[in-house]
C-alpha cells in the first residue's frame, strides 16, 4: 500500500492536483491537535458550567465554537445521559463521527461488527465493551445517516464533588462520549 | 443502492474488537490517503456524498475485503480516474504523462487550517417543512440502486419526528449529479421492535436522519 499511495500522491502532486505541505498539516492536525480530549474537555465543562451545559445541549456547534478549538463543528449535537437514558452512536452506512471534538474514529467505529450490530443490538455490543445497564435503562441509538453529527454527554462519575474541569476531563473517556463506555470512576485505571 | 456498505442488522461479523491504545494511524500510508481526500474534496470537483458513493460501488468482496482507509484510497482512485484528472497510464507509470487539468482551489498549506472545519450542508428552504415534531411518519419502500442514506432496515416502518435539523443538501440528488436539491431533514424515531420484530430488546429505540423524500404521513 505505501508505494500505490506514494504514487497516487506522487501524480496528484506532479499535476498541481495536491500541496504535500497542506497534507503535512492535515496529517499533523489530527494527529497532534484535535482528539478526544477536546470532547473531554466540552463534557467536563458541561459537568461543572450548567450555563454552558443548557447551551451545549441547546445548540452543540454554537457552544463548541465558543471554547475556541481548531475546526468549526459544524452540525454538532450533544445528547446526554441520564439514569434512564444512554445514548449511543454509529453510522451504518459509513463511518461518520464528530472528528472536530474526538478525532478520527477507532477502527472498531468504522468496522462491519460495530456498524451491523449496535442497531440491532446495543446491549450486546455494550457488552463487548465491558459495560452492563440496568434493564430499564432505555438504549438511543443515533445511526447519524446526514451531516449531523453526535457527541454524548456521558453521566458524571459519583465522588467527583468539587473537581475542577480539567481533572474531571481526565475521567471523560473516547468511548463514553460515542456511547460504547462511562465515564471512569475516581481512582479506576485509565 | 443496497450495498454491503448498508451494514445495519446485518449478522455474522462478530464481536466489536477494541485496541487498547490506538495510534492514530496505524501506518503512514494511511495518513497520506486520509489527507488526500481532504485536499482532493477541497478542490470542489465532487462531494462528501459523491466519495462516499464512489467506496459503496467498489466490489463487495473488495468493500469487505479491504480496511477503511484502503477503501479510501480505492475510492479517491476512482475518482480521479472518473474525473479526468489522472489516468490509469498515469498509476501504472508512477508519474504524471499529461497535463493536469485546469482546477480552482487547490488547498495550500496556507489555506489547510481552514479544511479543518467542516462546511455546512445546511441550506434556505424553498417550501414549508411538511412534518412537525410528534408526527408519525412512515420510511417509504425505495431501493434506488444508486446513492442513498435511508438504510435498508429502516425502511417501510413507522416512527416519530422528533426533531427538525433544517434544510440540508440532499445526497441522493447529489451523488447522482443532479445539483444539490435540499430538502427539510428530520430526525426520526423508531422503538426496536417496529425494525426488528416482537422479540427485540423493547428498551432500544433506534433514530436515523431522514430528509423529507424518505417520508410520508401516517
Amino acid at each position: 500500500m505505501q508505494l500505490r499511495v506514494r504514487a497516487l500522491e506522487t501524480i496528484l502532486t506532479e499535476k498541481g492536483y495536491v500541496d504535500p505541505k497542506a497534507l503535512d498539516f492535515i496529517i499533523d492536525a489530527y494527529e497532534t491537535k484535535i482528539g478526544p480530549h477536546i470532547g473531554a474537555h466540552i463534557v467536563a465543562k458541561a459537568w461543572t458550567d450548567p450555563d454552558f451545559k443548557h447551551r451545549l445541549v441547546a445548540d452543540a456547534t454554537a457552544a463548541v465554537g465558543s471554547l475556541g478549538f481548531a475546526g468549526r463543528a459544524t452540525h454538532l449535537i450533544a445528547v446526554e445521559n441520564t439514569p434512564r437514558l444512554h445514548n449511543m452512536v454509529v453510522c451504518t452506512l459509513c463511518s461518520c463521527y464528530p472528528w472536530e471534538v474526538l478525532g478520527l474514529p477507532p477502527v472498531w467505529y468504522k468496522s462491519a461488527p460495530y456498524r451491523s450490530r449496535a442497531v440491532i443490538d446495543p446491549r450486546c455490543v455494550l457488552a463487548d465493551f465491558g459495560v452492563t445497564l440496568p434493564a430499564d435503562t432505555e438504549i438511543r441509538v443515533w445511526d447519524s445517516t446526514a451531516e449531523t453529527r453526535y457527541l454524548v454527554v456521558p453521566m458524571r462519575p459519583a465522588g467527583t464533588e468539587g473537581w475542577s474541569e480539567e481533572k474531571l476531563a481526565g475521567l471523560v473517556t473516547r468511548d463514553s462520549m460515542v456511547g460504547t463506555g462511562l465515564a471512569r470512576a475516581p481512582g479506576a485505571a485509565p | 443502492m443496497n450495498g454491503v456498505h448498508d451494514l445495519g442488522g446485518m449478522h455474522g461479523f462478530g464481536k466489536v474488537e477494541s485496541e487498547p491504545d490506538e495510534p492514530v494511524f496505524h501506518a503512514p500510508w494511511e495518513s497520506r490517503v486520509l489527507a488526500m481526500n481532504r485536499a482532493m474534496g477541497y478542490l470542489g470537483l465532487w462531494t462528501i456524498d459523491t466519495g462516499r458513493y464512489s467506496r459503496e460501488t467498489l466490489p463487495p468482496h473488495v468493500y469487505l475485503g479491504s480496511s477503511y482507509y484502503k477503501r479510501w484510497e480505492l475510492g479517491l482512485t476512482n475518482l480521479c480516474v472518473q474525473f479526468g484528472l489522472i489516468g490509469q497510464d498515469e498509476l501504472a507509470a508512477g508519474h504524471a504523462l499529461h497535463p493536469a487539468k485546469p482546477v480552482q482551489h487547490m488547498l495550500t498549506a496556507a489555506d489547510a487550517p481552514k479544511s479543518l472545519s467542516r462546511s455546512s450542508f445546511e441550506r434556505p428552504a424553498i417550501a414549508p417543512a411538511k412534518f412537525k415534531p410528534g408526527d408519525r411518519v412512515r420510511t417509504r419502500n425505495i431501493n434506488p440502486p444508486s446513492h442513498t442514506r435511508l438504510p435498508r432496515y429502516a425502511r417501510g416502518h413507522s416512527g416519530v419526528v422528533e426533531c427538525i435539523r433544517g434544510c440540508h443538501v440532499f445526497p441522493d440528488a447529489v451523488a447522482a449529479g443532479k445539483g444539490e436539491d435540499p430538502h427539510w431533514l428530520y430526525t426520526v424515531v423508531f422503538a426496536g421492535r417496529e425494525l426488528w420484530g416482537e422479540a427485540a430488546d423493547p428498551s432500544v429505540k433506534v433514530s436515523i436522519e431522514a430528509w423529507e423524500p424518505y417520508l410520508e404521513a401516517v
